[in-house]
């Protein structure tokens, strides 16, 4: 195809985009809102993704031993630990170490451990399960033993966190589905009355010698500069969207770590534009397809 | 292309229809068994009542409609058995002029020339030539920059008979292109046509007009019912009807 040939493709594309106005406006809009949808179910994907593989490498259960135990006792529970099956690393913790890292923790703050009397922590294990999966059942095994206070794990965070990102997802992509769907419904119409309104040229270009394809290049540049536009639009959303969201949980929740943007952003504007462009191509095709061929013509 | 008993090449006929009916998908019958040849060269007026099927048998030529039954070959080609995507190569070589100019009121005088270029996927270079040309010779250069409203309906005509001309087409078929003219605008059309059919340009014209006709002193076929009722040199508009 020569310069002159996109050129006019082009030009004339805009002068029907800017003919049908609001129905551009909307077709445009759809494109965007369905674009940032999909956007951010990714970028939820990506997240739930990366923040769970973090979670369950830290998912420990924390076995915590009665006080005034004799040092025997206490070595004996970490052998017997150690020899449970399905344990990957044990660790021990003892009652010092941990008050170190909670003065840590706390910071500036940490003047309220300094007015203690006596240390109030116990003495610890820290666990490691092979499996995340088999955490419950360790728990279990381990409170039974003598010498063990209590034991502790993150019930369940691991799962609800999935569970409720599956069901997002689910939510997202159907929503994706259904305004993908109107926005290519959008498309075709806007193009339809691009059609409609140049019909007179159409018959005119016919009877001069025009392909099918001459006459049908200008409105499927139209489907693509509406989608391209639409796409355009989603990517800035979604891109100051999740700049703004991972400046603002640094502060405010900085133990919750977010897939950085600079990672995000090397795939997903290039797959939300070329979604956009094939939304804008397919919706003209289907007006063309439908007013425009070859039996038409 | 006809051969004789020793099937040797004899006439060259730019137009052939063989046996042509055409029934339109409503059921009227437009045109009943048409055979018809015309040479490369030739003006030819097509007259008759209204309805009698002359716009229909060009339509045949250019492939606006397929014909019911027959086949129409047209510069050495079964427009018949043309496939759609060789149907534009095919009206390049015809250029059409209508009786309501069909210009594209957006365009200018030029634009609307170049359009029949530029559709063809000529060269910029080319129509920034051939444009101002043939403008030249349909007496238009003037009003190059015009829009179509700007000029009157004679001058409209030529600009379409200029946009018919521009692609060098072997035949000219023209659907009653002074039928919306006043009596002398009509003469200089017909003058103008004149000339490109002596240029070697072959003219097929449906008309009803009658002094033209008889003035020209071309051949004349004349149709009613979709028959062809008689086909002369040099004839006259005459119709009993
Ligand atoms: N697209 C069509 N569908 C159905 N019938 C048609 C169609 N075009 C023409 N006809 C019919 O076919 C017949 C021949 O029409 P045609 O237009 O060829 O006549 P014509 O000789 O050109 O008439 P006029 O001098 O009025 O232009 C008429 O009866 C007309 O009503
Ligand atoms: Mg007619």
């Amino acid at each position: 195809m020569r310069i002159s040939t996109i050129l006019y493709c082009i030009r004339e594309a805009l002068v029907s985009i800017l003919r049908n106005g609001w129905m551009t406006v909307a077709s445009i809009s759809i494109v965007a809102v369905s674009l940032v949808i999909l956007g951010g179910s990714v970028l939820l994907v990506m997240n739930t993704g990366y923040l769970t593989q973090r979670l369950e490498s830290k998912v420990e259960i924390s076995v915590f031993l009665e006080e005034e135990l004799a040092a025997a006792d206490v070595k004996e529970i970490g052998e017997k630990i150690k020899s449970t099956a399905g344990v990957a690393e044990v660790k021990f913790i003892p009652k010092e170490k941990a008050l170190q890292e909670m003065k840590k923790s706390l910071g500036s703050r940490a003047q309220v451990l300094e007015d203690l009397e006596k240390n109030p922590l116990p003495d610890a294990y820290r666990v490691k399960a092979e499996d995340a999966n088999q955490v419950p059942a360790l728990a279990g095994s381990f409170e039974q033993l003598d010498g063990v206070e209590m034991v502790r794990y993150g019930k369940g965070v691991v799962e609800k966190l999935l569970s409720v990102t599956q069901w997002l997802r689910v939510a997202s992509w159907t929503l994706m589905g259904i305004l993908g769907v109107s926005a290519l419904f959008l498309i075709s119409t806007s193009i339809r009355m691009s059609v409609f309104a140049r019909r007179r040229e159409i018959s005119i270009m016919k009877l001069l010698g025009a392909t099918n394809w001459y006459i049908r290049a200008p409105f499927l540049m139209e489907g693509l500069i509406m989608g391209l536009a639409g796409a355009l639009l989603a990517v800035a959303v979604v891109y100051l969207g999740y700049i703004a969201l991972v400046d603002k949980i640094k502060v405010s929740l900085p133990f919750i770590n977010l897939v950085p943007g600079e990672e995000v952003f090397t795939v997903v504007p290039g797959a939300l534009l070329g979604l956009g462009i094939l939304i804008g191509i397919f919706g003209s095709l289907i007006s063309i397809h439908r007013f425009l061929s070859d039996k038409k013509a | 292309m006809e051969y004789n008993d020793s099937n040797v090449k004899v006439v060259q006929h730019l137009i052939h229809f063989y046996n042509v009916t055409k029934t339109y998908d409503n059921g009227v019958k437009a045109l009943s068994d048409i055979t018809l040849r015309i040479r490369k060269g030739e003006f030819v007026f097509l007259v008759g009542p209204s309805g009698a099927g002359k716009s229909t048998l060009m339509k045949m030529i250019y492939r606006e409609e397929l014909p019911t039954r027959g086949q129409v070959m047209f510069n050495g080609r079964n427009v018949v058995r043309l496939r759609s995507r060789e149907i534009p190569l095919l009206r390049r070589k015809i250029g059409m002029v209508f009786q309501d100019f069909r210009l594209l009121p957006q365009k200018t005088v030029a634009e609307n020339v170049s359009f029949a270029l530029e559709v063809t996927g000529a060269s910029r270079k080319y129509i920034r030539k051939a444009v101002p040309l043939v403008l030249q010779r349909v007496g238009m250069l003037e009003k190059a920059n015009c829009y179509p409203a700007q000029i009157s309906g004679g001058e409209q005509q030529r600009v379409g008979i200029a946009r018919a001309i521009v692609n060098n087409p072997v035949l000219i078929l023209a659907d009653e292109p002074t039928g919306n003219l006043d009596p002398d605008t009509a003469k200089e059309i017909m003058e103008l046509f004149n000339v490109i059919n002596r240029n070697g340009t072959t003219i097929i014209m449906a008309t009803h007009a009658r002094d033209i006709v008889d003035d020209m002193k071309r051949r004349v076929v004349k149709i009613s019912g979709g028959r062809i009722v008689s086909d002369e040199e040099s004839g006259v508009y005459s119709f009993a009807n």
